[in-house]
């Protein structure tokens, strides 16, 4: 797979990540090369093996169903931008 | 166990300009989990807080914060898989959905795409008209929802609250077997009542805790019965879904109207395009939410925050054994066991406080007779007065008591009724109401033989009348009745008067 400006660009507009017209080029090739490395890992045969996602035997941990956090409206919302009423404002988006 | 048989519904066949088309519908349906926290914080999900005060840090997607999964939503979601006849997965993942909205802190929903935690399954349901349609269910996964976003407090700005952000979500995804608009709404009515017996979700429509997002195509007759042979979609039309809907009479509009406008799309010659819709009930039309310029690119990847989910078989056997008598099996019940009605059982298993209602007036008792107070005579008084059954001035005992009355032939039907409403007005008991107001019925024919003779004597005319037209004896009833206060038993007074009038 390779990437090409235009990929480059979706990408960072699905991220929301602002990138200038003329740093696609090299944006591009950075993520040829990071999948370049991924695609030698692909030499490797893994039939069969199941895939790993810990390193230790754990269990995901749980919790019970109480109420032990919230009610912190202040805190919240204390880096908001805006903040009117109790609720974030943000400007208007309807679909 | 009775098995209850049942043909298949018609499909809904909508005329077109130029032949007949049919429907085919799927449905998401997002069931709220009725826990006391949310799926991975320990923020309350109580319904109409403060606005963000039932929010946890990481519900606000603050840096740092790491989620831990609420056990009794897992539980949550087994049980209503096992509720489904569905198929328990005991490794499940969570992954994340990436998207952008203010209302979505973190720009990711964790989701299971991949691992769902519920398998196939599948919902009967019934249209009451003795027809009944077996519905597949492909999944159930848990999720978070959203925060909410108000849009009409101010002219410039939309303002967000976290509240619901976070809480789980059970997502359930039906197969396109859906036919007709009315199918989809028992269908998401089924759902309903199953979750709420099992105390899973408790399925307030109007508050969004039971909401749908429904995926509607059209195609000729005879395709849909190719798909199901194949399993080949091609064979349908293009389906548009229709987001997030919490109405079944809204559900059922905006599938007609969906299904028309693809009809005339596709009629002149034209091609429907896979969309996201939104149903506008004031004007009665779907409209576009996302074109598909715009359409989103989840990126799906496996939540890096959360290990695989591992539940052991002794925890889902344990679960399945804790299952109440479902509503199918309750319904087969009552018909086998107390000889109700299809429609009867299916008033009275609505809901299970309905049912444990009528149980306890029907144990020792008739169960036609107790179905038909419970029905008719309780739950017509509750309707009026917009009360729920648990809220009944009359309690099982009381009901059944008036049940006794009539069936030792100490009250009459007819009298039932006003100690009935007695009961519900005052709460007392209906031996003693009868006792106490004297409305016994008189059963010594001697008395009632005088009542008929004395109205015989009075009204020489009528006698003349009714020899000559014995359908006219009815009156003679009616005045012996109002004689003896409505308390002579109906029977004696009949076979009296007739015997009277013959002279």
């Amino acid at each position: 797979m390779s990437i090409d400006t235009s990929t480059a660009a979706r990408v960072a507009k699905l991220a929301r990540i602002k990138v200038e017209e003329d740093a696609l080029p090299a944006l591009a090739a950075e993520f040829n090369t990071i999948l370049g490395f991924i695609e030698q890992l692909n030499e490797v045969d893994v039939d069969g093996v199941e895939p790993m996602t810990s390193v230790t035997p754990q269990r995901l941990t749980r919790r019970a169903d109480v109420v032990t956090d919230g009610d912190v409206q202040g805190k919240v919302l204390a880096n908001a931008p805006d903040a009117r009423e109790g609720f974030f404002a943000v400007p208007k988006v309807v679909e | 166990m009775l098995d209850l048989s049942y043909d298949l519904p018609k499909p809904r066949v909508i005329a077109g300009a130029k032949h007949d088309w049919e429907l085919v519908i799927g449905m998401e349906v997002h069931a709220q989990v009725a826990s006391n926290a949310k799926l991975f914080s320990g923020a309350s999900t109580q319904f109409g807080a403060e606005p963000n005060s039932n929010v946890a840090f990481i519900d606000a997607a603050m840096p740092g914060m790491l989620p831990v999964i609420n056990e009794y939503c897992i539980e949550q979601a087994v049980r209503t898989g096992l509720g489904l006849n569905a198929e328990i997965h005991l490794k499940s993942a969570f992954d994340r959905k990436n998207y952008f909205y203010p209302d979505q802190p973190a720009g990711y929903q964790i989701s299971q795409l991949y691992h769902p935690i519920v398998g196939e399954g599948e919902v009967l349901v019934e249209l009451g008209d003795g027809t009944a349609r077996p519905v597949r269910v492909e999944r159930i996964h848990m999720e978070q929802d959203a925060g909410k976003s108000i849009h009409d407090m101010d002219p410039d700005m939309s303002f967000v609250d976290l509240n619901r952000a976070g809480v789980c979500l059970m997502e359930i995804v039906s197969r396109p077997d859906i036919r007709s608009a009315e199918e989809a709404a028992a269908y998401i009515l089924k759902l309903r009542q199953i979750m709420r017996y099992l105390g899973t979700c408790d399925g307030d429509m109007q508050n969004g805790n039971l909401r749908a997002d429904v995926n509607v195509s059209v195609c000729r007759p005879g395709d849909y019965e190719r798909y199901r042979e194949s399993g080949d979609f091609g064979h349908l039309g293009t389906r548009c879904e229709i987001k997030n809907m919490n109405s079944t009479r809204f559900i059922q509009q905006a599938i007609e109207v969906e299904a028309r406008r693809q009809i005339a799309i596709l009629e002149a010659g034209g091609e429907v395009d896979q969309e996201t819709r939104g149903f506008d009930p004031v004007k009665g039309e779907t409209r576009t939410q996302r074109s598909k310029e715009e359409a989103h690119d989840y990126r799906y990847f496996p939540d890096p925050d959360l290990l695989p989910l591992e539940i052991e078989q002794d925890w889902v056997d344990q679960i399945k054994s804790s299952l109440p008598e479902l509503p199918d099996a309750k319904k087969a019940r009552f018909i086998n066991d107390f000889g109700l009605t299809d429609y009867d059982a299916s008033v009275l298993t609505a809901d299970l406080d309905s049912a444990g209602y009528f149980e306890a007036v029907a144990a020792g008792r008739d169960g036609k007779m107790a179905a038909n107070w419970v029905i008719n005579e309780l739950f017509g008084r509750l309707k009026k007065d917009d009360k729920d059954i648990d809220a009944s001035p009359v309690t099982p005992a009381q009901l059944g008591g008036i049940i006794d009355l009539i069936a030792s032939d100490a009250i009459s039907g007819k009298i039932a009724k006003d100690v009935f409403e007695i009961a519900y007005t005052t709460g007392r008991d209906p031996a003693e109401i009868v006792e106490t107001e004297g409305l016994k019925q008189v059963t010594d024919t001697g008395a009632i033989e005088a009542a008929v003779d004395e109205i015989i004597a009075a009204n020489p005319d009528q006698v003349a009348k009714a020899q000559e037209n014995p359908k006219l004896a009815g009156w003679f009833v009616g005045q012996v009745m109002k004689a003896t206060g409505g308390k002579a038993n109906p029977k004696a007074v009949n076979e009296l008067v007739a015997q009277k009038l013959k002279g």
